[in-house]
């Protein structure tokens, strides 16, 4: 239990520059996710807490103690800062048994062998490798490792634990399994967790706060996973939690209308205030948008919907997709299968008409990696 | 001022946790290391060469290299290795391809005896080939007249052919193992969708075979080049009694007529400044082929290769490898074997001649034969021991800790490499031989010292190799369970690499107890090798006991040889 502060630190590999005056905040045991494309020095900022990585300048704190800082010229090797890390290649010793291996760190801190033996058990329990420990790592599947190395982790320290994207080799069930079962183990313990991943999914279910990054290193957005999806503080941040679909528009005579249409589709929504321009972007997902057949005899009916040509369709199982022209744009439309079964599917060149929820306006759109 | 700008270089160590920092600690030690046994004898050898009395002089070089006998040593050095190299890239090149991509029967036990030549000690090689071909003496030559009835030999092995013939028999492995390595990695569909695509035989092995294996080519033929440019025993055993010299009999000749004398390594210093401006050019030369020839198209994955049908080929062919193999391994085997044996030198091998006195005496009675057994023991062991352990710490310094200057530190290990040791021999006799208020001259310790700096690139070539299979988090890891630096080495990195240490263990000790060239400039009167024995004992014209002690030695290799085959077979096993 601990908090973990980084204060402006500058990490180097060489002359390259991986993470430059990076801030971040981890409240005493709480589960904060980094979530970026790759590379964006997620694994970086991890290395500077764990003291694997020197700073070239900041301070980073955990708990009430300085571990490094590059003023004051600290820098209290990786042994001595009691953090768990679960490395992104999980980096589970090869000439150990599952057991030896979870078995190490306790025998570093020099606890009592049959104590030791006992917590060892029962973190192995927790990560359902209790029937393992024997086992050499080499007879261990991908995802199995990864919970040794999860295992060993929260045998090394009480106070932080950094996970590493440590539930990429998982299948979607054990993943899913796993992602609960690590959030169960926080609260349970009360360890501080900083988690990296670039799947927003997983994000989104285990932590209690996001810092959301963009490739140059920097945070573009901190908050809880529902102030995230609630409130995106700009495209990139938009883009990256999820798909979505960018239509330019633009203000003519106070109305809105699709920009880049050869010819003028009224975009039938209250002009958002505040926006710098009079061109810009409206954002929405393709599960916040609903199809209807468009009347047969044409024309953009008074106060009438938005309307597209549909072009492609794809089943995706529980989930149709369709492709929307509207204008020179292309729209991502999915509706949920029971209810498309239900409305009528649509066909390929079908003309329909759209109904957004939830647009969300933005200045430009970012790419996200 | 804050308070934490003033910490002094102490208490910031305090604060770090730890009073020195591991890393560093191994990078000073290994460059001190690398300086001394590296760095001292070369540099000696330049300061001794063109400076005289401290001051720039560079007469004596100059005086040497305008010898017509200096420059014909170097002429025969140039022509021996490049016929060596070239029919040595040849023969090896067509074995590797006969048994990679052929339908030859018994290729695995052909692999292996193919590769036998290369465990031979060369210069034991040449004695035994001495002993057929010598041009009156030699058993197939006398053999010859006396069928011919006439008085011309069939072969003189005391010429430079001689010698070219004797180096090629144990230096075209080289090529055969890099190629047939290439040939077991390359993705066979290459050949076989350029066959779908109507290519025929010839031109698959010319268009797509030949240029994929070109860099292997390259690899061996540098080995065979170097090797063979600096290789002292083969000439000193055929070449000296026709007057035949090469740079490095010439540099042992010149020290040893001078009976050690300060002038006499002037001289021999000055030749190995010319023989190592040699092999350099030589170096840079195959630089400039093997850049041409980069493929990256040697793939990982191994499939069955097509192999080629040699029909009504096979048995010529077959037999081809076999009488090879015979006249490369079996006759000199057998000759040294069965000379061992004989009751005196010269007659007829016959059973009743055959007796086991000449091995009792090498092992039991002669004095000097059997400390150079026991020294050999203690040298191969110790040098292997130290080197392989230091390597290890050098390469672990370059590998995994990376530190600003790990260049300089590479290239100081792999130097020696490239020294011939005859030269190494002669930077270490004029570093250790008072120069530095230490006197090692007639003791082990010079020769140790020796085999260290020679051996030392191998070392770390292997642990290198080892340590690169250790991925850097493994060490990381243990460092986050609150292992310090010096704890993760031991509890991590050093059991994953210690089977890779057995095999590096191995691949100093056998060498070196088969060395003479270093050994026979650094001796004393009690500090003989086997290698400096034998040779010894057969200049003195005791054929039969230099016979005997090479089998002793031989089977020695082939023991130990096995014994690592075991202990790798035992770790791929795993
Ligand atoms: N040891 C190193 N030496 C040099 N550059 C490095 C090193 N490690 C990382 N980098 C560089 O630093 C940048 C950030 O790397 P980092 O590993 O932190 O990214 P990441 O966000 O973890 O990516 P991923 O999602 O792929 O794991 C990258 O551009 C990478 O190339
Ligand atoms: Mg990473």
């Amino acid at each position: 239990m601990a908090e973990v502060r980084l204060d402006r630190i500058t990490v180097q590999y060489g002359k390259k520059t991986a993470i430059g005056d990076f801030s971040l905040h981890v409240r005493d045991g709480e589960c904060l996710t980094l979530l970026g494309p790759s590379p964006c020095g997620k694994t970086t900022v991890l290395r500077a807490i764990a003291g694997l990585a020197k700073l070239a300048g900041g301070d980073v704190t955990i708990g009430s103690r300085v571990v490094a800082s590059k003023d004051r010229r600290i820098f209290i090797p990786p042994e001595k800062r009691n953090v768990g890390v679960v490395f992104q290649d999980y980096a589970v010793w090869p000439h150990m048994t599952v057991e030896a291996n979870v078995l190490y760190p306790l025998k570093k801190r020099k606890v009592p062998r049959e104590e030791a033996k006992e917590q060892v058990s029962d973190v192995l329990r927790q990560v359902r490798m209790a029937d393992y420990a024997a086992r050499m790592p080499f007879q261990l599947s991908g995802g199995q490792q990864q919970r040794v190395a999860l295992a060993r982790a929260l045998v090394a320290s009480q106070d932080v634990v950094l996970l590493d994207e440590p539930l990429t080799n998982l299948d979607a069930n054990l993943r899913e399994e796993m992602r609960f079962e690590i959030k169960r183990l926080q609260n349970e313990t009360g360890v501080t967790v900083i988690y990296v991943t670039h799947d927003q999914d997983i994000a989104l279910v285990i932590s209690d706060r996001i810092a959301v990054m963009d490739k140059t290193g920097s945070v573009r957005q901190l908050g809880t996973p529902e102030e995230l999806s609630r409130n995106p503080v700009d495209s990139f941040v938009y883009r990256f939690l999820g798909l979505s679909n960018f239509i330019a528009v633009e203000i003519v005579d106070g109305e809105m209308h699709v920009r880049d249409g050869s010819e003028r589709i009224p975009f039938p929504y209250p002009v958002p205030s505040g926006m710098g321009s009079t061109s810009f972007y409206a954002a929405c997902r393709p599960m916040d948008i609903a199809l209807a057949r468009a009347a047969t005899d044409g024309g953009a009916g008074a106060g009438g919907a938005l309307r597209g040509l549909v072009t492609r369709v794809i089943y995706l199982g529980n989930i149709y997709e369709y492709r929307v022209q509207v204008g020179d744009s292309e729209i991502r439309v999915q509706q949920d299968s029971y209810e498309a079964f239900r409305n009528g599917t649509f066909r390929e060149g079908d003309a329909c008409t759209l109904s957004i929820k939830n647009i969300r306006y933005y200045e430009d759109v970012e790419e996200v990696s | 001022m804050r308070a934490g700008q003033s910490l002094r270089g102490s208490e910031l160590r305090r604060m770090e946790g730890s009073r020195f920092n591991t890393g560093q600690l191994l990078l000073v030690i290994s460059t001190v290391i690398l300086i001394i046994t590296v760095v001292l004898p070369v540099a000696m050898i330049v300061y001794n060469v063109f400076f005289y009395k401290w001051s720039f002089d560079w007469s004596l070089f100059a005086s040497m290299l305008t010898d017509p006998d200096n420059l014909a040593a170097m002429w025969n050095t140039v022509k021996i290795s490049f016929l060596v190299t070239t029919l040595g890239t040849v023969v090896g090149l067509f074995f590797a391809w006969l048994i990679g991509r052929s339908d030859i029967p018994l290729k695995g036990l052909m692999k292996s005896l193919f590769v036998i030549p290369y465990m031979f000690p060369p210069f034991i090689g040449a004695m035994a080939w001495g002993l057929l071909l010598a041009p009156r003496s030699g058993y197939i030559n006398k053999m010859f007249m006396a069928l011919t009835g006439g008085r011309t030999p069939l072969f003189n092995i005391n010429t430079l052919a001689g010698i070219v013939f004797v180096e090629l028999c144990y230096y075209f492995p080289f090529v055969f193992i890099q190629v047939s390595g290439a040939l077991e990695r390359m993705d066979p569909t290459l050949e076989e969708s350029a066959r779908i695509a109507g290519a025929n035989q010839m031109t698959v092995i010319r268009r797509i075979t030949m240029p994929l294996v070109v860099p292997a080519i390259a690899a061996g033929a540098m080995l065979i080049l170097i090797s063979s440019l600096s290789h002292f025993g083969v000439p000193a055993i055929l070449g000296f009694s026709n007057g035949i010299f090469t740079l490095p009999t010439k540099i042992y000749e010149l020290i040893y007529r001078a009976s050690g004398s300060f002038e006499g390594i002037r001289q021999g210093a000055s030749l190995s400044i010319l023989l190592v401006a040699v092999v350099v050019l030589a170096l840079a030369l195959q630089r400039r082929v093997l850049r041409t020839g980069r493929y990256d198209i040697i793939r990982g994955k191994s499939m069955r290769p097509m192999l080629i049908k040699l029909r009504g080929w096979k048995a010529p062919l077959l037999a081809v490898c076999f009488v090879f193999l015979a006249i490369t391994v079996i006759l000199p085997l057998f000759t040294i074997f069965g000379v061992g044996l004989l009751k005196a030198y010269g007659v007829p091998m016959k059973l009743a001649n055959m007796t086991l006195n000449n091995f009792k005496y090498v092992l039991f009675e002669s004095r000097m034969a059997r400390d150079s057994i026991r020294n050999s023991f203690f040298l191969s062991i110790t040098s292997a021991v130290i080197t392989m352990l230091v390597g290890t710490m050098i390469a672990y310094v370059i590998v995994k800790i990376q530190p600003r200057g790990k260049g300089v530190l590479e290239v100081l290990g792999i130097l020696p490499y490239s020294i011939p040791g005859i030269v190494l021999a002669v930077g270490v006799i004029l570093t250790w031989s008072g120069a530095f208020y230490l006197n090692l001259y007639n003791t082990i310790w010079i020769i140790l010292i020796a085999y260290i700096a020679r051996y030392m690139a191998f070392s770390m070539k292997s642990a290198s190799a080892s340590l690169e299979q250790v991925h850097d988090s493994l060490e990381e890891a243990s460092r986050t369970c609150g292992a310090s630096h010096f704890e993760s080495l031991l509890d991590v990195t050093l059991p994953l690499i210690r089977p890779g240490m057995v095999a590096g263990f191995f691949l100093i000790f056998l060498p070196a107890m088969r060395e003479l060239t270093t050994s026979l400039l650094l001796y004393g009167p009690f500090t003989r090798t086997m290698g400096v024995a034998i040779y010894s004992i057969n200049e003195e014209g005791y054929t039969v006991q230099a016979c005997a002690l090479a089998g002793v030695a031989i089977i020695i290799i082939v023991l130990g040889e096995l014994l690592l085959r075991f202990v790798t077979r035992e770790r791929r096993g795993q």
